[in-house]
């Protein structure tokens, strides 16, 4: 009789794998970083939703934001771009390999500063992304500076108050047609998940503006972009949950607190209201809700807006379904008689 | 009636009985946006009808409407179809210009111009020929507003009538011109068109001292300009993503380009596109797309002028440094700053070779010709693939947006060549791979695309440190080591490159070295040389950077090489500056021309003439 134990077996999520196996390698930036628990939720999040690594690209800017792809999903392919140009990169990536998962990660400066007018026609073109903004209001790397994201009156580290009012990331996505917009705050574990796998399932852009306390640079008294600030004045519109396509959900929901958006992929996203009066597939009602907290020093979180129809970048163009990178020779040079017939054209 | 101003006696009597045949040019001068364009293309096409080698070069303003542009048609028997800088026959329709377009003429030549300009009156050593337009496009297009648009037609008729071109030639290329749907407007184009010849047979019974005759010179030949001829390039390579923002002069490449794509690029099956082209927002944005598509997989490019290239200079950096194919078409028009932007130059080819902070070196391919812009399109994308870098088709206005006679095209023979990719299979025998290392000592790296569906596919690109394994790293071992395998895949190109075109001269002390469409005025003024001064000059026709052996020898093997340059401060002489031992500099004089118009051969002969002192 044999006394060896067999070790227990690991656990797996639904394709198989193991979560070491969407981790990254180790994360450089400071300990308390927002940011490092943002590539935490994404783990999670992939793992949980059982997406084949192989299928994701990552991409990002310049920041300290831009560095955390390689802390996470290290099976996937990452490209770490330029300042304020990863759209265009990812936008690149997407038209070659339509099938690829596109996930972006980029900071406020990135964004908003240098990458305000990449940013807005990445929006405008509904491309096919999730793209997180890891929202600190300040430069990491630079040491200290303001990007256009930080609070009119917001202080630095040095006490010097920021004299011009913000971007609102999300406000601008709205305005100008990504499919789905979302703000959280890192220290929200729930509602990021609930955020990152509704964008997972979505077939759009999803902007996801992340509050990411900079614990360096920017968690002082001053600062709207501390810890101890998002704890007094977050703002979530609703509670959320996320049902992926493979569990069953029920089917009653009580009239009128509880609604489901069904993604394309089968899942749900279960929003439940919590007090006021919100409709995510207005994008009127989501601009003003973000002017009023914004003149009542909130910050509003939660899911702002959820359009699932809007045709994509990729519909518009009528590519072909199987990616351009790969096609054969056969589909992309035309035959001789057709070279044949233009010179006839031209003689 | 006075047509003829000029007193017989002034006549070179044997011109008058003897005229010049198949040798000439025609400047029509006009104010742009006025539908001169279509008459001056039935007008070149009708001469190339007749099989007479022929050239036309627009030189137009950067504007709409209502500025000077010239349109100048050269015939040659010979075949020389680059620019001549004499006119002999002037077509004058714009008043603003019409002045000094006579008065720059050189005696003898012929002025056709509409009567009330009166330019008769301007010198008496010209043969001038009024034509009254407005009483001649009244009875032949009733509608007025039309008049503007089909009055310019009237100059082919009478152009024709006094060079005797074939009248159904001219009816040929109006109805191509026009094509199956547009018959009611070369209808009354061709109105225009008689009416013109019809007035002169009946007007200028003394005819002109030059005609055209048939000849057998351009049979099976085509005419395209070097967009287009890119662009069918481009579509034939096979390209899969294409980005762009307009700018002049490589809109049209890009737009040929969307044309072929629509026709000929969508799957048989379920018509969707095998392409996606997209207009960015900015420069910016067009290379990072191109490169995010290069990076993906695809076969990606761009097309731009000297402004686009240097906003891109950041991306190809990273392009270079995180070794990413990408073909950029650089079609350069005049800088510095915007510059002139409807003139041509060879302007970028310095800045391009080192583009972008750090050290850098990019190849370059130098078309000079429809043909070798269909042929190094194709080329550029599979260096691109091979060597993984940003790869730089240089053209110019001239070539990109000027009509051009060439050869018809040749089908590819070669398949697409995808360069190093590693696929599931390779990965599985492998076992693993490290993105930046010379495995096959030529420099170049094994990739894998994004979506590779293998758990040792991934790999981080960037363009910040890395070291062979694609990791950050800032230390100096990982560093010297990267840069100086960039530094060895770039000698490798040297063997990869187009060879030069290579005519040595017996015995000749002298030699060129040019490139791109400088070839034209070079090989005329070979001629002239000969010709007119007794000198041989060999010739050396770059068609690539980085420079080849070839070149070296080249030099070696003469007393003085003219390096000849359409730019002011002789880019290409300080490339080869940069390579060659001082030696070899030592030969080297330097040629250029930076005027904004194409280069003539006659500014390269008395360039020559003049540093060689004869």
């Amino acid at each position: 009789m044999s006394t060896t134990t067999t070790p227990p077996p690991k656990k797996v999520n639904h394709i198989g794998l193991e979560v070491l196996q969407y981790k990254g390698s180790k994360t450089t930036l400071c300990a308390g970083c927002g940011h490092n628990s943002i590539s935490e939720r994404i783990v999670e999040c992939f793992y949980d939703l059982g997406v084949n690594p192989y299928t994701v690209a990552k991409f990002s800017g310049i920041g300290c934001s831009s560095k955390s792809p390689a802390y996470f999903l290290g099976l996937s392919h990452g490209f770490n771009g330029v300042h304020g140009r990863m759209p265009a990169i990812a936008t690149g990536a997407i038209l070659a390999n339509r099938t690829l998962l596109g996930l972006g990660v980029t900071g406020d400066g990135d964004t908003a500063s240098i990458g305000i007018g990449q940013f807005m026609h990445l929006v405008r073109r509904n491309i096919p992304l999730i793209y997180v903004i890891e929202n600190n209001g300040v430069y990491g790397l630079t040491k200290g500076q303001f990007s256009a994201t930080a609070d009119l009156g917001s202080t630095l580290k040095t006490g010097l108050a920021n004299d011009l009012p913000p971007f609102d990331c999300c406000a601008l996505a709205l305005k100008w047609g990504a499919t789905f917009v979302a703000r959280s705050f890192s220290g929200d574990k729930k509602q990021l998940q609930a955020i990152m796998k509704t964008a997972i399932a979505h077939r759009g852009l999803s902007v996801i503006d992340v509050i990411s306390p900079c614990v360096t640079f920017n968690d002082h008294v001053g600062s709207t972009k501390s810890y101890s600030y998002m704890k007094e004045h977050e703002e979530a519109l609703q509670e959320l949950d996320f049902v992926p396509y493979f569990e069953d959900i029920a089917v009653d929901l009580p009239e009128g607190e509880v609604s489901d958006v069904r993604m394309h992929d089968g899942s749900h996203l279960r929003i439940r209201k919590l007090g006021r009066d919100f409709d995510v597939n207005d994008r009127f009602k989501a601009l003003q809700a973000l002017e009023e907290s914004e003149a009542k020093g909130e910050v509003l979180t939660g899911v702002l807006y959820l359009n699932t129809e809007k045709p994509t970048f990729t519909d518009l163009l009528h590519l072909a379904d199987e990616p351009l990178a790969t096609l054969p020779e056969s589909k992309v040079r035309p035959p001789r008689s057709v070279l044949d017939s233009v010179m006839e054209e031209l003689r | 009636m006075s047509t003829l101003e000029v007193s017989p006696a002034e006549l070179q009597p044997e011109q008058s009985s003897h005229p010049v045949v198949n040798d000439f040019s025609i400047q029509v001068a006009t104010v742009n946006g006025s539908g001169s364009q279509t008459a001056n293309t039935v007008l070149m096409r009708s001469i190339f009808q007749m099989g007479v080698p022929v050239s036309g070069k627009n030189m137009f303003p950067s504007n709409i409407a209502g500025l000077p542009t010239w349109f100048t048609i050269r015939a040659c028997k010979k075949g020389y179809i680059g620019r001549r800088k004499e006119i002999d026959i002037l077509v004058a329709m714009n008043p603003e210009t019409a002045r000094e377009d006579v008065l720059k003429l050189d005696s003898g030549a012929v002025v056709i111009y509409d009567e009330p300009l009166k330019l008769n009156e301007l010198r008496s050593d010209l043969h001038f020929f009024p034509v009254p337009f407005d009483k001649l496009v009244a009875p032949v297009c009733p509608e007025a507003k039309l008049r503007k648009l089909v009055r310019n037609m009237i100059y082919d008729g009478v152009v024709a009538q006094l060079l005797s071109i074939e009248m159904d030639e001219i009816h040929r290329a109006l109805v191509k011109q026009f094509g199956k749907k547009k018959a009611k407007a070369a209808e009354l184009n061709w109105g225009a068109c008689k009416a013109g010849h019809e007035f002169a047979q009946r007007s200028f019974p003394q005819g002109v001292p030059y005609r055209v005759e048939r000849m057998n010179a351009t049979a099976g030949k085509i005419i395209i300009d070097g967009n287009a001829a890119c662009a069918l390039g481009c579509m034939f390579a096979g390209v899969t993503v294409v980005t762009w923002y307009p700018i002049t002069p490589s809109s049209s490449l890009v737009e040929s380009l969307i044309g072929y794509m629509r026709r000929f690029r969508h799957d048989a099956e379920s018509g969707k596109a095998t392409y996606a082209i997209v207009q960015a927002e900015d420069e910016l944005a067009s290379i990072g797309m191109a490169l995010g598509g290069g990076w993906a997989g695809a076969r990606s490019m761009t097309a731009t002028a000297g402004p686009g290239i240097s906003l891109m200079s950041e991306f190809i950096g990273l392009g270079y440094y995180a070794e990413i194919p990408v073909v950029v078409f650089d079609v350069e028009r005049v800088g510095p700053s915007t510059g002139l932007p409807t003139r041509t130059q060879q302007g970028d080819v310095l800045t391009t070779a080192i583009l972008s902070h750090g050290d850098t070196r990019h190849p370059m391919f130098f078309p000079c010709s429809p043909e070798e812009c269909f042929t190094m399109a194709q080329d550029a994308f599979d260096f691109a693939e091979k060597f993984q870098t940003p790869v730089f088709v240089m053209t110019d206005l001239d070539l990109g947006m000027n009509n051009w006679m060439s050869d018809a095209f040749p089908y590819p023979e070669k398949p697409i060549a995808r360069g190093k990719v590693l696929g599931v299979e390779d990965l599985n025998r492998l076992g693993g791979f490290a993105r930046y290392r010379d495995v096959d000592g030529d420099g170049v790296g094994y990739r894998t695309l994004p979506g590779t569906n293998h758990p040792a596919a991934s790999y981080f690109t960037r363009g910040s440190g890395h070291n062979e394994r694609a990791a950050y790293t800032e230390r100096e071992d990982d560093y010297i080591n990267n840069m100086d395998r960039l530094a060895h895949k770039f000698e490798v190109m040297r063997q990869h490159i187009p060879e030069p075109a290579v005519t040595m001269a017996p015995n000749a002390k002298i030699a060129f070295v040019a490139f791109g469409t400088s070839d034209y005025a070079v090989r005329e003024s070979c001629d002239q040389l000969r010709a007119e001064y007794g000198i041989d000059a060999s010739y050396l026709r770059l068609k690539g950077y980085p420079f080849t052996q070839h070149l070296r020898d080249f030099i070696a093997r003469h007393d003085r090489v003219y390096v000849v340059d359409q730019n002011r401060d002789a880019q290409l002489l300080g490339l080869m500056r940069l390579d060659f031992e001082p030696e070899l500099v030592a030969k080297l004089r330097s040629l250029r021309y930076y005027g904004g118009l194409p280069l003539d051969a006659r500014t390269v002969t008395d360039e020559v003439v003049r540093q060689e002192g004869k």
